[in-house]
């Protein structure tokens, strides 16, 4: 049914979207800030990391120049919030659209190709028990899981915990004294560094930066967090950001089988399609079970 | 050990598996294709039609795989992954970011692009005379020779060319750039007006007046958008008018020297069809558009001060005659 191949390249996509999500998680959820920057930061980590590699930085270098990139658009998307009052939802588009004509001129014309560079995979090639479509796979597994645990204990620090308060209630959080306008600062800045790791890795695991790498990013992101959540109850921040992996993970799987399942009639044509559906029920069924819930023990009282 | 005998395992089916398809007689062809979108279609259908010129027929001795990444690169990295662990005897890969997905893939599979610019910045060749590799395929480089050529036909004593084009298009800037080059090579002048919208192109069309004895217009977005600007130019300013696409003549420009990508696809397909034979990807040199159509418009012309000669309307494959 599924190749070995496809499916250890839907692993690798699904591990990078991982990091999508947890930018996703802490934006969305842990802030409550819809940020839709990760559009534009995704292929601006993806410019930057591409940029530098070519003109011979090392890549794992450039991969951290490309997350600050992405901290830097997420911090201005939040001091256009907290600094200038504008919308949240519209600060982050005005982020987004600037970033196509910044990632444009970063990169100099709309696609960069890295395949013949050395990237953060190459080294990896040359290991004796790992296949070709493997090496990105345990590489990019090892990322993801050092930035879960690095985020994990971070939300369990201090300042994790007043961002945590920031997102829950900001007057609340005001009266005990956090600097709530900071603390939304850094977290976007954070959610886009990850974001624009996730952009870094992408470009060199798929041999080239494009501009237009960007386009669906924020949907793809909230489908595998909203998808993780459904099958892994986010009851602590440690399964939260495991259910973020395991979300995109099956989102990736999904649509392997998708490219394969001709019988069913369903094509790569229609996953955009499926997505917007399948993040629609996610969001409004949880809702709809409470609403029940609620006319039922009424009845009941 | 255990890993070990179980990859030899997995080879030995795989073997087995190819062996089936080989006494089958079917040949298996994966296309992936970047975004849908009429040219890139047009290039999908010429491959199809081509194969099947040739014999090989989806169903009966050919398993035809086809997918859109609908613009998402994500999603295209799946469509190769998913490609390459079938190994089919040949990938054809629509447009730069689907064929770099494929490339970033494949290491062995053979690997045909279209509708890819310059494969050589795309990093997907060594060179256009010898890919080196598994990737080869046909490029949409225009071809300024040709078109120059053609210009010089008409217009033999035309010695400074005029050209509007986006500053911000890096594909125009490009094509620009080996345009000054090629016209220098010949002794004659670019002379360029840049405009970053489609409202500016009207303006720096003007700005060329005075200074240019004809414009060429390549294939930039921008520029083409608002084609009928430049057209107005020309015609109250006498300088005749040629585009790089065909489309264009009908909207007033004199003549262009054009190919289309359904065409584009055919020749694709024919590269696939003597890979199918059993040409190697390695030695197959990038083919760039061999068959151009000319399309003329004398009424055009007339408004701009020139009249076609009869030998070049005779060699035209479409004679347009807008009126205005």
């Amino acid at each position: 049914m599924l190749s070995e191949i496809a499916f250890y390249g839907a692993l690798e996509t699904g591990l990078i979207y991982g990091l999508v999500a947890f930018g996703i998680y802490l934006s969305f959820r842990v802030l409550d800030f819809p940020d839709l920057t990760v559009d534009g930061s995704f292929p601006l980590g993806a410019a930057v990391a591409a940029v530098l590699i070519i003109s011979g930085w090392n890549p794992w270098l450039a991969t951290g120049m490309a997350v600050l990139a992405g901290m830097a658009a997420g911090a201005v998307t939040a001091i256009l919030n907290v600094k200038l009052n504008i919308l949240n939802l519209l600060a982050s588009i005005l982020t987004m659209i600037a970033l196509y004509s910044v990632n444009l001129r970063i990169m100099g014309r709309p696609n960069l190709a890295l395949l013949t560079e050395d990237t953060v995979l190459t080294p990896w090639y040359d290991i004796e028990f790992l296949e070709f479509h493997q090496v990105s796979v345990v590489l990019f597994a090892i990322v993801v899981a050092i930035s879960l645990i690095l985020l994990w204990r971070f939300m369990k620090s201090e300042t994790g915990l007043a961002m945590r308060a920031t997102g829950a209630n900001a007057r609340m959080a005001r009266a005990q004294g956090i600097a709530t306008g900071g603390m939304i600062i850094f977290g976007v800045a954070l959610s886009n560094g990850l974001v624009g790791l996730a952009g870094a890795l992408f470009a060199q695991s798929q041999g080239a930066a494009d501009v237009t790498m960007g386009v669906g990013v924020i949907v793809i992101g909230l489908a595998s967090l909203i998808g993780g959540e459904a099958v892994i109850t986010p009851s602590s921040v440690m399964r939260a950001l495991i259910a973020c992996v395991i979300g995109a993970i099956i989102y990736r799987l999904a649509i392997a089988f998708a490219l394969n399942a001709d019988v069913l009639g369903l094509q790569a044509q229609d996953l955009n399609l499926i997505t917007a559906v399948l993040v629609t029920l996610a969001i409004v069924l949880p809702g709809v079970r409470t609403n029940l819930t609620n006319r039922f023990s009424r009845k009941k009282a | 050990m255990a890993k070990k005998t179980l990859r030899t395992l997995l080879g030995a089916s795989l073997l087995a598996a190819a062996s089936l398809v080989q006494a089958e007689d079917t040949r298996v062809v994966a296309i992936t294709q970047i975004v849908e979108h009429p040219a890139l279609d047009a290039a999908h259908q010429g491959v199809k039609d081509e194969l099947a010129e040739h014999g090989y027929i989806d169903g009966e001795n050919l398993r035809l795989m086809h997918e859109s990444a609908q613009g998402n690169s994500a999603i295209a990295t799946q469509i190769a992954r998913k490609f390459v662990g079938e190994s089919p005897d040949v990938i054809v890969a629509i447009a730069t970011p689907s064929a770099q997905t494929v490339a970033a893939a494949a290491r062995k599979t053979p690997v045909v692009f279209s509708a890819v610019t310059d494969p050589v910045a795309a990093k997907l060749v060594k060179s256009w005379e010898a890919p080196g590799a598994n990737i080869t395929g046909v490029s949409d480089m225009l071809p300024i020779e040709k078109h120059i050529d053609l210009l010089q036909r008409v217009l033999p004593d035309a010695k400074r060319i005029g050209t509007v084009y986006n500053p911000g298009e890096a594909n125009a800037v490009a094509l620009i750039e080996l345009l000054e080059e090629r016209l220098a090579a010949r002794g004659l002048e670019l002379v360029k007006g840049a405009a970053t919208k489609t409202s500016e192109v009207l303006g720096a069309a003007r700005s060329l007046v005075g200074k240019a004895d004809a414009i060429y217009l390549t294939t930039d977005n921008t520029v083409i958008s608002a084609a009928e600007a430049v057209v107005s130019v020309g015609e109250r300013s006498d300088i005749p008018v040629f585009a790089a696409d065909t489309a264009t003549v009908a909207r007033g420009a004199v003549a262009a020297l054009g190919f289309d990508y359904y065409k584009h696809g055919r020749q694709t397909g024919a590269m696939v069809v003597r890979i199918l034979e059993g040409a190697e990807t390695a030695t197959m040199p990038v083919e760039t558009m061999e068959e151009l159509d000319l399309f003329v418009n004398p009424a055009a012309g007339e408004r701009m001060g020139i009249t076609l000669s009869e030998d070049v309307i005779k060699d035209a494959k479409e004679v347009v005659n807008s009126d205005k």
